[in-house]
């Protein structure tokens, strides 16, 4: 028997891939791994086609038993890895011998982790992609202990030697790249200039829908009135009531009724955002 | 159509503001021609809104954002569209309710909505849940004060200017007048949702086995 069993789930483990973009006409959030570099290298070590589903962690990891031998890598967040109680490397190609167990330590620094295993996980696919969609319920269950995640047939490509130091380190302050628009003119000119200012803290009510902050000054509405519900993009920095901004990541909804005031571009700003930490500091920068 | 004003959305994507919801659905019928007619460039998602729609993964927003606004954009004709025939139950625990408001006897609500022609104009709020225009503005009808914590699935339902089917069961406010036995999503059919942007949607009553 091949595949993966769950010992430990750990705190909010999920399947990942790079989600279901081309859907959010019929309501169907992106979804997909949130660091989408880290995602993009623990296939590149397995060789793994670039698509293949890993699993992403949590803070905490996880641990997994092999039903039959196999290789496996994990990124994201750097932490301690062990094969049946022996450590081995990080963010590098690890066999695991049929019957040994994967434990994925608590993250040291980021948050989320990435643990690919060649051939990629083999759940069944939902509108093209194996993602869990934790906003509409799409894909896989997150994981619970004792669930056994089948394997995929290995592709033809070579597990690689490359290695994990291209990866940036968890950020120690969160600088985010800010596009205005498109509903910038919603909020006073004063509490916009002051957005560039202001210190903000990511809180711990962050999840994979939207980065949420705390701490900073608040944006001040312009104008009265309700927004009618518009189409919603990765990386939009949505205001609600409180006027304290959420970056939407990658189970945003479709659509929303409060104004963006700006939009961070995807890639390492947003990878960046899904490796930090409840408390770390926020700052909107103006893209260039 | 009034000349539309185009927002930028960040590097990729292009917000397109209409007045009504007519305009909306004629802009979104004529993107999908041009896109059919590989006339639109590439664009990732068309995700028409109330008043939007949102182009996203597209390579130059300003350049089509100007191309757009010289567009001559015909107004929708009415068969537009493919047409979907729902058969419901209306046994919904706010008919009552939503017959007062109308000022009708609970038992002219099927008719009335039988009578009408509705257009799912936009997609949210959860995966196949269309949001469906078409009601004369003298029957739309405000949301329940308390929403409930528990839609059965199929339930038709009314809110402000919409109609809407819950495609599973969900929280909701909206006002139910009916339910179907029909499937609104289904990820492994083709279309996975019956309701998707532009479709025409008929609710007649179901007849009685």
């Amino acid at each position: 028997m091949t595949g993966l069993l769950v010992v430990r789930a750990g705190a909010l483990t999920t399947v990942q891939d790079r989600g279901r973009p081309g859907y959010a006409h019929l309501g169907v959030p992106r979804s997909g791994a949130l660091d989408t570099a880290a995602y993009a290298l623990a296939n590149r070590l397995l060789g793994n086609p670039p698509d293949a589903a890993v699993l992403e962690t949590t803070l905490d990891g996880v641990s997994l038993r092999a039903l039959a031998a196999t290789v496996v890598a994990v990124t994201g967040a750097p932490c301690p890895v062990r094969v049946s109680g022996r450590p081995v490397a990080w963010g590098a190609p690890v066999g695991l011998p049929a019957g040994a167990e994967l434990e994925v330590g608590r993250a040291e620094s980021g948050l989320r982790g990435y643990v690919a295993v060649r051939g990629g996980l083999a759940v069944p696919p939902v509108l093209g992609s194996r993602s869990t969609d934790l906003l509409s319920g799409l894909g896989p269950a997150v994981l619970t202990a004792g669930t056994t995640l089948a394997v995929g047939p290995a592709g033809p490509d070579p597990v690689a030697g490359a290695d994990a130091y291209g990866l940036p380190a968890a950020p120690s302050e969160l600088v985010l790249p800010l596009r205005l628009g498109p509903r910038a003119d919603w909020f006073t000119g004063a509490s916009l200039a002051g957005l560039w200012r202001s210190a903000f803290r990511v809180s711990p009510s962050s999840n994979r829908i939207g980065l949420r902050t705390e701490g900073g000054s608040a944006l001040v509405r312009a104008r009265a009135g309700e927004l009618p519900s518009e189409g919603m993009v990765l990386g939009a920095v949505q205001v609600p009531p409180d006027g304290l901004p959420v970056v939407f990541l990658a189970d945003h909804p479709v659509t929303g009724g409060y104004p963006v005031v700006g939009v961070v571009g995807p890639g390492p700003a947003l990878d960046a955002a899904a490796q930090a930490r409840p408390g770390t500091p926020v700052r909107f920068v103006r893209a260039r | 159509m009034r000349t539309p004003r185009t927002l930028v959305v960040g590097a990729q994507a292009l917000l397109v503001e209409l007045d009504s919801a007519e305009e909306v659905a004629a802009l979104h019928a004529e993107l999908l021609r041009r896109r059919d007619a590989g006339a639109l460039g590439p664009v990732r998602d068309l995700v028409p809104a109330a008043r939007t729609v949102l182009l996203d993964g597209v390579r130059d927003p300003a350049a089509l954002g100007a191309r757009i606004a010289s567009w001559e954009v015909p107004p929708l004709t009415r068969r537009e569209g493919p047409l979907v025939t729902v058969a419901v139950r209306f046994d919904g625990p706010d008919l009552a309710e939503v017959a007062r408001l109308w000022g009708v006897a609970a038992g002219e609500v099927p008719g009335i909505v039988a009578a009408i022609e509705f257009r799912v104009a936009f997609c949210g709020f959860a995966p196949g849940f269309g949001y469906l225009t078409g009601l004369p503005e003298r029957l739309h009808v405000p949301r329940r004060e308390t929403p409930r914590t528990a839609v059965p699935a199929g339930s038709l339902a009314l809110a402000g200017e919409y109609a809407g089917v819950y495609p599973r069961s969900s929280p909701g406010g909206w006002q139910l007048i009916g339910s179907t036995d029909a499937v609104l999503w289904d990820p492994e059919r083709e279309p996975a949702a019956l309701f998707a942007p532009g479709v025409r949607v008929r609710f007649v009553q179901e007849e009685r086995a």
